[in-house]
């Protein structure tokens, strides 16, 4: 009988075109999506008058310069070059795009899986850290950079030394108004961003397989905060009535076989893991970022950390981050007032993040501006078919078109300088949200209760005798 | 590109840890074609808050020593551009982001792993009076301020930056067995192409 095997040890196996002398593997590369910011690698390519490998394998999609409003309408020029370079070279090289005006047109993270491109067992590359997002189905995703979108354009492979494996384990049941994004804020503040470095993170445990896809995706998207270039979860039934509808995913006899073949994508009993971590999900609370950098993130009853009480290094971080947010030490998270909110991203834009922060704001007001951005168009859709658009606007929010909007500004909605913005994204890098922009990061339904409440504040006690 | 094994410069310390790609190249830069340069967008907004920071303090810098977690974030190669063409040729620290260092080799500038101890003794030696960095890729040695101490770089990427090689040089030779897998991975798992 062969030793025991990870999820990631399958994966790559079935991946591997060769491996040098240097341990170096060639990895074929399923699925390959491009966005706005790859045009550096296709001029790479054109440089070297190098042709596609598969354009069948590779699709396009406008996201991060997208306009959420007046879509119609004249934009700044440097945003309509983005996007006009981005379907010239998907034209140019016959790529399957989603285009600006295209009913299915959202966050590359958000349409992959929606549209069925994203399937369990495939290798997914995309020039874009949140990559990882994918894994969700049981796929070896991964983001990269410029140069190797253009490698992976001219031969469908990728060149990648295996990862070591880790293993986070969340045992249990997640309290009320917990979710997914709880569990990603609460392990990297524990183990830093630094804490899965070099390593592919696999979840799972009982409080794992309770979560939809959608909460899978939060997780499975955010590991690359910890420092993980890879994160997976192997899939099972919630995988595969999630993709059975959707438009590019197998049909008929395909279907049958790719359900048979991913049934497969298990860690084994026995395999070891090169770190394995298990957590509590009952001792899990609704978390926020009180810093600029995802690990310095308390639950939300906490008080702001004091920097003497830190080591060196986090020391001097935590007080510089203290200063840019303009926060004291010994100040309860609780009751810091907001400037605005932002409901939004691939972090937590999808059609679950959009019900459970409407489950907060029914029949209530926002006391701050805020804009809500959904994942893609489809979702927005379908959240209009909900009636959750008009819980946002009666409470006060922006409802507005899908695409990576203020998580990276690079589409013009910006955080002003010296703001503080409760907002559902992945960063709170200094910047981030704009030029001293003050992010705090949160699930969708603290964006809410922070909406609500013009303050950071615990949505809990705003969900009790509602759903979620 | 061009390959190099060994290199003198003039050494600068930034000793901030986790310094992520929204520093060093802030987003709104990014739609700038590289053939205009992106040196001037390197860590562009903590320079403008900062009269006294540390790299304007140091002009002509090209190898810089760093704290933990150097270019964590985003997979921006646009931030490997920014110090590549404010002219540095390598990057000291304990630790990278994974996704910047491969980013880094596959332009031409080292990512250079060494302990903490060391880092910090050398971000000392930088504070008081600026210093020649000497880098020896064959040997995987770095001196500074009189020390010299070994580096941790994956075999591979010492390679590639040393013959000057980006990935599609090394893949080149591969076609047949691509095309052989292409071929093998289609019979035996169809499903894997998407459904039009």
């Amino acid at each position: 009988m062969s030793a025991p095997r990870t999820l990631l040890d399958k994966l790559w196996q079935t991946h591997e075109v060769s491996r040098g002398d240097d341990g170096v593997s060639l990895l074929w590369v399923d699925r390959h999506l491009v966005h706005e910011g790859s045009h550096h690698a296709f001029a790479k390519l054109a440089a070297r008058k190098m042709p596609l490998y598969a354009p069948e394998l590779t699709f396009a999609v406008v996201d991060h310069y997208a306009p959420t409003r007046g879509r119609d309408d004249a934009f700044a020029p440097q945003i309509a070059r983005m996007i006009e370079t981005l379907e010239a070279n998907a034209q140019q090289h016959g790529l399957e795009i989603f285009g600006l005006h295209d009913p299915r047109q959202g966050i590359v993270h958000v349409v992959g899986p929606e549209q069925g491109l994203t399937l369990p067992g495939l290798l997914i590359n995309c020039g874009d850290s949140h990559t990882s997002t994918h894994g969700a189905f049981g796929a070896l995703a991964f983001g990269i950079g410029a140069t190797e979108v253009a490698h992976v354009l001219a031969t469908q492979t990728i060149r990648q030394r295996k990862p070591r494996a880790m293993r986070i384990t969340v045992e249990g049941t997640l309290g009320p108004g917990v979710s997914a994004k709880d569990i990603a804020l609460g392990w990297i503040a524990r183990l830093g961003t630094d804490g899965a470095q070099g390593h592919a993170l696999e979840y799972a445990g009982s409080a794992v397989r309770a979560l939809s896809m959608e909460g899978r995706m939060t997780l499975c998207n955010l590991s690359i905060e910890g420092g993980a270039r890879f994160g997976m979860i192997a899939p099972d039934e919630t995988t595969f009535a999630y993709l059975e509808p959707r438009a590019h995913a197998p049909k008929g006899s395909r279907w049958t076989q790719a359900v048979a073949d991913w049934s497969l994508l298990q860690t084994d009993a026995e395999a070891k893991f090169d770190r394995d971590i298990r957590l509590d999900a009952a001792e899990i609370a609704p978390t926020v970022t009180w810093g600029t950098s995802p690990e310095q993130a308390l639950p939300i009853t906490g008080t702001v950390p004091d920097p003497a009480s830190l080591p060196q290094g986090k020391a001097d971080q935590a007080r510089a981050a203290l200063d840019y947010m303009g926060l004291r030490a010994g100040q309860p998270l609780e009751g810091t007032p907001v400037d605005q909110v932002f409901l939004g991203s691939c972090t937590n834009a999808r059609i679950e993040d959009l019900r459970a922060a409407a489950a907060v704001l029914s029949g209530r007001r926002a006391k701050v501006p805020g804009i809500v951005s959904p994942g893609s168009m489809l979702v927005k859709q379908q959240a209009e078919q909900e009636g959750l658009d008009r819980i946002f606007i009666d409470a006060g929010l922006e409802w507005v078109a899908s695409g990576c909007s203020m998580c990276v500004g690079m589409n013009g909605d910006l955080v002003a300088p010296g703001k503080r913005c409760a907002s559902s994204t992945n960063r709170n890098f200094r910047g981030r949200q704009g030029k001293g922009a003050r992010t705090h990061l949160m699930s969708p339904v603290m964006v809410a209760a922070a909406a609500v409440t013009g303050t950071l504040a615990d949505a809990r006690p705003l969900l009790e005798g509602r759903a979620p | 590109m061009s390959g190099w094994s060994t290199y003198k410069g003039r050494a600068v310390a930034l000793p901030l840890e986790n310094v992520d790609t929204d520093q060093l190249i802030p987003a709104r830069f990014m739609s700038a074609p590289r053939s205009e340069g992106y040196g001037g967008f390197l860590l562009h907004d903590l320079r403008e808050d900062d009269a006294a920071f540390p790299l304007d303090r140091v002009p002509g810098a090209t190898v810089l020593v760093a704290g933990r977690n150097f270019g964590c974030g985003s997979s921006r190669e646009a931030a490997v551009y920014a110090l590549v063409d404010a002219g540095f040729r390598a990057v000291i620290a304990p630790s990278f982001g994974d996704i910047f260092a491969s980013n880094a080799v596959n332009n031409g500038l080292l990512p250079a792993a060494l302990p903490a101890e060391v880092v910090t003794q050398w971000t000392q030696a930088l504070g008081s009076a600026p210093q020649e960095a000497h880098i020896d890729l064959d040997a995987g040695r770095i001196t500074i301020a009189g020390k010299t101490h070994p580096f941790t770089l994956d075999a591979t990427w010492r390679l590639k930056l040393i013959n000057g090689w980006d990935d599609i040089d090394l893949t080149a030779s591969q076609s047949a067995a691509i095309d052989a897998f292409a071929a093998d991975r289609r019979d035996s798992y169809p499903w894997a192409w998407p459904t039009t």
